[in-house]
């Protein structure tokens, strides 16, 4: 009986809020959007007050590399929300996915989206740390020195799940 | 919305906490907010307040990069006068909507 009265108690009804205090995410992929969404992303993360951590491993890794994050190109062949009027072999055309992906950065700058470069600049100012995945790496032929300034260190899957650590983190994988 | 006394004067805030008229905003009403928030505030936090309501009134966005690039605060130091979400914090401070950017 004494257990039924404590379950219907009003205080035991109210819902406790378990907020999200960290986020891992990881970046997969090269194209531009996708980059995008892992930086507005853990930028966003940290604009609440969450800690933010960004893994980049495979195609990903043409985000961190130097002289590479402020080229990366949106698909303009196989996606098709991609300007759904142009047949795609037009959209494959030499020269045809270089402009499209000019004509985003340009309309991103509008609206004050950063290029990747200083998004990444902006990141870790606020605090956030940026990772590049070991495996990808050795496979790529990358090291230390073809990454950006501010990847932190090149990890391996063990040490990028200990980054997660913590009773309120989300892990999201792009 | 409701009408809250804060530093000894009534003022209209919204469920979160945010004035809605930043006309009913002084620098006590700030402090108190601030007090709230766990924040002391000094010389450097008020030109940075008094910054966001300039940019307020005319009308601008707010976000990150272009506190970054204001002059007036870097990124990193604004993150430590206004820790756990900065603009979010500095914006209720200040006595301004709270920030609609994604970035």
């Amino acid at each position: 009986m004494e257990n039924i009265a404590v379950k219907t108690a009003p205080e035991v009804k109210k819902k406790e809020k378990h907020p999200v205090e960290k986020v891992l995410i990881i970046c997969a992929r090269g194209t531009l959007e996708d980059v995008y969404a892992a930086l507005v992303m853990a930028n966003g993360a940290l604009m609440e007050g969450m800690e933010a951590k960004l893994f980049f491993t495979f195609f990903g890794l043409e985000a961190i590399r130097k002289g590479h994050s402020d080229h990366l190109h949106t698909a303009t062949v196989g996606n098709p929300a991609f300007m759904p009027k142009v047949p795609t072999m037009l959209a494959g055309l030499p020269g045809f996915e270089a402009l499209a992906s000019h004509m985003m950065k340009r309309e991103m700058d509008k609206l004050d989206i950063p290029p990747v470069s200083e998004f990444f600049e902006i990141i870790e100012a606020s605090g956030g740390e940026v990772y590049a995945c070991k495996l990808a790496a050795d496979m790529f032929h990358l090291k230390q020195e073809d990454f950006i300034p501010e990847v932190k260190d090149i990890i391996t899957v063990g040490d990028m799940y200990a980054l997660a650590e913590g009773p309120s983190t989300q892990i999201v994988f792009i | 919305m409701s009408e809250v006394l804060i530093a000894g004067k009534a003022v209209q805030v919204n469920e979160e906490g945010y004035l809605t008229d930043m006309g009913q905003w002084d620098e006590a009403v700030a402090c108190e907010i601030a007090e709230e928030l766990n924040i002391v505030l000094g010389p450097k936090h008020m030109e940075v307040i008094h910054y966001l309501r300039e940019q307020c009134q005319t009308g601008k966005t707010l976000n990150i990069r272009r506190i970054g690039k204001s002059g007036v605060v870097d990124i990193k130091s604004f993150y430590k006068l206004f820790p756990g979400g900065p603009l979010k914090n500095a914006s209720r401070i200040a006595g301004i909507p709270k920030p609609a950017s994604c970035i």
